[in-house]
């Protein structure tokens, strides 16, 4: 039986991938899918000759991370949400990058003051209205939501989910928890079904009559419109930048992080300096219509068409460090409930 | 010549067993429980530090509405795959009906088809905009949602329907293995005693296949426990989700797997309470596969019956779902169809094997020793190396993580101090760590079957062989390994299906550009495109198929039938 183990483990090692620090490579922990990683990378290899090679996984890279230590074959770390980034610095498991190209690239807001993290990318959580049924600014703010006129009109997803805790998280930064909880009852009261798929299907809820007003990411209706199946549904709704006149969209970022553990630091931040690029940022607006970071790339010819974006200019910092009264707060309430 | 021991004292013959035994099953058995028990041990180390105490906000908040959910669920599930299971099971073993044999391995089609994909493929068929809706709509003229009830399949109810169409054949197999190896001559008597079959179908049949009947239903259960895909996607709010919201949006890993282990501790109770209640039983059957068993003939109403109840699991559990991939695979080929593809199956074709073979062996040592030393710390043992399958994967990947990065570190630590060299990781992030997570995960499946199979073998059979001067050893190669072929072959195969689907350690735990069909399938899956992987979603089911008919042919093989 020995023997047998001892057979299968070899088989295993044999199926091992060659060693991650051999030259020319960097590695890649990643909170989003490979595909979407994919046209990015594959430019990325053709300009510099460097692999990148990639785990994603939506949970547990930042525990592999920890417990890996200083062997740790991981370079960088992509993530989505500003909350989860924060997470890496508070673990201490991200070191600070100075580089001019990404200091030139990325703005200030979007950035860790000492490195840590970089925006690639932001993303506006905007509220869609059925173009049948909601007549063009009755409602323009997050505030409104919780208006009584939208009874058992409104089609969220959970309120878990790391978008939405990171809106409420604003709420809380400009409003207090006080008055975040009378809101957030608000919109429950409000709630036509209880929260339930992703963005794209409140979407579709309101295409469906089921609810009249969604909230969603601007990159889940953008390619719901790119896909010919899907943009009848889209179609059927109107885009509303919230608070536009007034603080500001919420905006949340994807965005990457160097490793403390790097072994190829160079490559890495090789990489963080090519995503930031104008290239690279071209290809982020187009396949995925998300909003550059690099303010010196304009969105999305389709993205552009939906107006400018004015995002709440409130620091990501303060979003992360009221995640955790903003996810007490969902419970409290009982949104999901 | 068949024999059934019910004794009132199951320990009288195990003295005699163990007689003259070297220590040598006895130190391997406890040498594999302990490794293979360190993730789980590991995560209840991990439950000791938490963040913050999670308990007091999660007891005025969510809690209760977890629990009440959880065991809705539970019993949901438990119930449905009872019915569907025993009730296929049965017909198709005692009963003569058209399409009997193909109903036989078509009926464990369902296993091959991932909960989560199940529930997606429902949701597209059964939603506002899918076509059952629009149809109906069409027909009387409904307006929009307003006009019309429709059943929301998005829910508790849902969930359950689900969870349970893909899992009874977990119920099914084992009752229909059970069902073959008991003596026909048992039911005979029971008739001509005046029950009606019903009624000795209840109280004899039943009774003596309970151990696999509860083995199948406990690992319905634990899988229904941890599942996360299914219950994330209906918003139907388990423990599972209070446990990720806490890692997640807490950050809480510590918070985290003290729900794991509460609902650990929720399993072992259960699984604990089952064997209490049967503790003064022992079955004993010396096999003899020449007494045949006779098939009811029943008239045509009957039989058509039967075929409706085999019918209607596989029709929903299968054929709709298959079509439906089928259809996504060829609107959807272009996108679908990738050069990976090869590569991504032969990855999940080679962990797959590699954990069914690991888990057979190690099942197979852990039962056959505590065959012969039938200790309290045996029994103790092997339940501990059984609990990876009742942890959420995600939560017990970060349990393999701590035990092989602190090895690889360690190591790595002495050579560097000692020979000034680095070794690195060696181990995490390797196929290693996979197969060693799927070993974990999966072993109470194949231990259990083939501990309740070995149980049943009269230990008449090793005494006869130990006294004809065999060892251990080599009565297990001879005597007991050619008997248990049946449920060997059962065991690799439910495993083997069951490592094809397995997603979250896979994601977490693999090496880098490493993917499986499942983490293929899950990239889409997770971005609310899972048609655009419908391909080798549809792999996935077609690899299931293969085992399922090869696991079949073996069951069948190992009765024979007048």
């Amino acid at each position: 039986m020995r023997m047998k183990l001892a057979a299968t483990a070899a088989i295993a090692l044999a199926a091992m991938p060659l060693s991650a620090s051999a030259d020319g490579e960097v590695n890649i922990y990643s909170y989003r899918q490979a595909y979407l990683l994919e046209p990015l990378l594959n430019a990325f290899t053709k300009e510099t000759g460097i692999e990148a090679n990639v785990v994603f996984a939506k949970q547990g890279l930042a525990e592999r991370l920890e417990r890996e230590g200083r062997n740790s074959p991981a370079d960088v770390v992509m993530t989505v949400d500003i909350s989860r980034i924060n997470e890496l610095v508070e673990k201490d498991l991200v070191a600070g990058v100075e580089s001019d190209t990404l200091q030139k690239n990325i703005p200030e807001n979007l950035r860790h003051p000492e490195g840590k993290w970089y925006a690639l990318t932001t993303r506006g959580r905007l509220i869609f209205a059925s173009k049948d049924r909601v007549k063009e600014g009755e409602i323009s703010t997050y505030e409104e939501l919780a208006d009584d006129k939208w009874e058992g009109r409104i089609c969220t997803r959970s309120g878990k989910h790391p978008y939405n805790i990171a809106l409420i998280s604003s709420m809380i930064a400009h409003h207090g928890e006080e008055k975040t909880q009378e809101w957030l009852e608000g919109v429950k009261d409000n709630l036509a079904r209880k929260p339930q798929g992703g963005d794209r299907d409140q979407i579709k809820a309101i295409a469906e009559g089921v609810c009249d007003i969604s909230i969603g990411n601007s990159y889940y209706y953008g390619n719901m419109l790119m896909d010919e199946n899907q943009r009848p549904i889209a179609e059927q709704v109107n885009l509303v930048f919230p608070n536009a006149e007034g603080r500001g969209t919420h905006v949340n970022i994807s965005g990457i992080s160097l490793t403390k553990s790097a072994p190829n630091k160079d490559n890495a931040i090789k990489l963080m300096e090519f995503l930031s690029s104008p290239e690279a940022q071209r290809i982020y607006a187009e396949a995925n219509t998300e909003y550059p970071a690099n303010s010196g790339v304009k969105p999305s010819g389709l993205v552009a068409e939906w107006g400018e974006i004015h995002p709440d200019n409130l620091s990501l910092q303060e979003i992360a460090n009221n995640r955790e009264a903003a996810v007490k707060l969902v419970d409290r309430v009982d949104y999901d409930g | 010549m068949t024999e059934v021991v019910t004794s009132a004292n199951p320990g009288l013959a195990q003295p005699l067993l163990a007689k003259r035994t070297s220590k040598r099953w006895l130190i391997s058995a406890f040498i594999t429980t302990a490794i293979v028990a360190l993730p789980v041990l590991s995560v209840l180390f991990l439950a000791l530090f938490p963040e913050e105490n999670i308990w007091p906000h999660l007891l005025e908040t969510t809690l209760p509405r977890y629990l009440t959910t959880t065991i809705k669920l539970m019993v949901g599930v438990g119930a449905l795959t009872l019915v569907i299971g025993l009730a296929t099971a049965w017909a198709v073993t005692m009963c003569e009906f058209p399409g009997r044999k193909f109903f036989e391995w078509a009926l464990l089609l369902p296993f091959a088809i991932p909960a989560y994909v199940i529930a997606y493929v429902y949701t597209s068929l059964l939603d506002y905009a899918g076509p059952v809706q629009r149809a109906l709509r069409e027909w009387f003229g409904w307006q929009n949602a307003s006009d019309y009830w429709f059943p929301e399949i998005r829910s508790l109810e849902g969930a359950i329907l689900m969870i349970g169409l893909v899992l009874y054949p977990y119920v099914y197999l084992l009752g229909r293995a059970a069902f073959l190896e008991q003596s026909p001559s048992l039911f005979a008597v029971s008739r001509s005693l005046g029950h009606s079959a019903l009624s000795t179908f209840f109280r004899v049949v039943l009774p003596i296949a309970r151990p696999a009947i509860a083995v199948g239903l406990s690992l319905v259960l634990m899988e229904t426990l941890n599942d996360f895909g299914t219950v994330d996607f209906f918003a139907v709010q388990t423990l599972t989700r209070g446990l990720f919201d806490t890692w997640m949006n807490l950050g809480n890993l510590g918070g985290a797997a003290q729900i794991a282990t509460t609902m650990l501790m929720f399993v072992v109770i259960l699984v604990t309470l089952e064997r209490y209640s049967r503790r003064r039983q022992q079955q004993y059957a010396a096999r003899d596969n020449r007494d045949p068993i006779h098939r009811f003939t029943m008239s045509f109403p009957r039989q058509m019956i039967c075929v409706a109840v085999c019918a209607v699991p596989l029709i929903f559990g299968f054929i709709i779902p298959g079509a439906s991939l089928g259809y996504y695979a060829w609107e959807y080929f272009d996108v679908s169809w990738n050069p990976d593809f090869i590569r991504n199956t032969f990855n999940s074709l080679f962990l797959s094997g590699a954990a069914a073979l690991t888990t057979l062996i190690i099942g197979v040592t852990l039962a056959y020793s505590r065959r012969l030393h039938n200790t309290r710390g045996m029994q103790v043992l092997m339940r501990l190396s059984s609990l990876g399958y009742a942890m959420p994967g995600a939560v017990l990947a970060v349990g393999v993580i701590v035990p092989l990065a602190g090895f690889d570190n360690w190591l790595d630590t002495l050579m560097r101090d000692h020979l000034g060299v680095s070794t690195g990781l060696l181990l995490s992030g390797t196929a290693f760590a996979l197969i060693f997570a799927y070993t974990v995960r999966f072993l109470a499946v194949s231990a259990g079957s083939v501990e309740s199979a070995l149980q049943k073998v009269t230990p008449s059979m090793d005494m006869a062989s130990r006294s004809l001067g065999h060892t251990p050893g080599k009565t297990l190669m001879k005597v007991h390994l050619p008997i248990l072929r049946g449920t060997l072959v059962t065991a690799a195969l439910v495993v083997f299906v069951d490592c094809m689907k397995e997603l979250p350690a896979t994601l977490i735990l693999r090496p880098f550009n490493y993917e499986t069909l499942a983490t293929y399938v899950y990239q889409f899956a997770s971005d609310e495109q899972l048609y655009h992987s419908a391909l080798p979603a549809l792999i996935i089911v077609l690899a299931g198929i293969i085992p399922i008919i090869l696991m079949n042919r073996s069951i069948s093989n190992s009765r024979t039938v007048a």
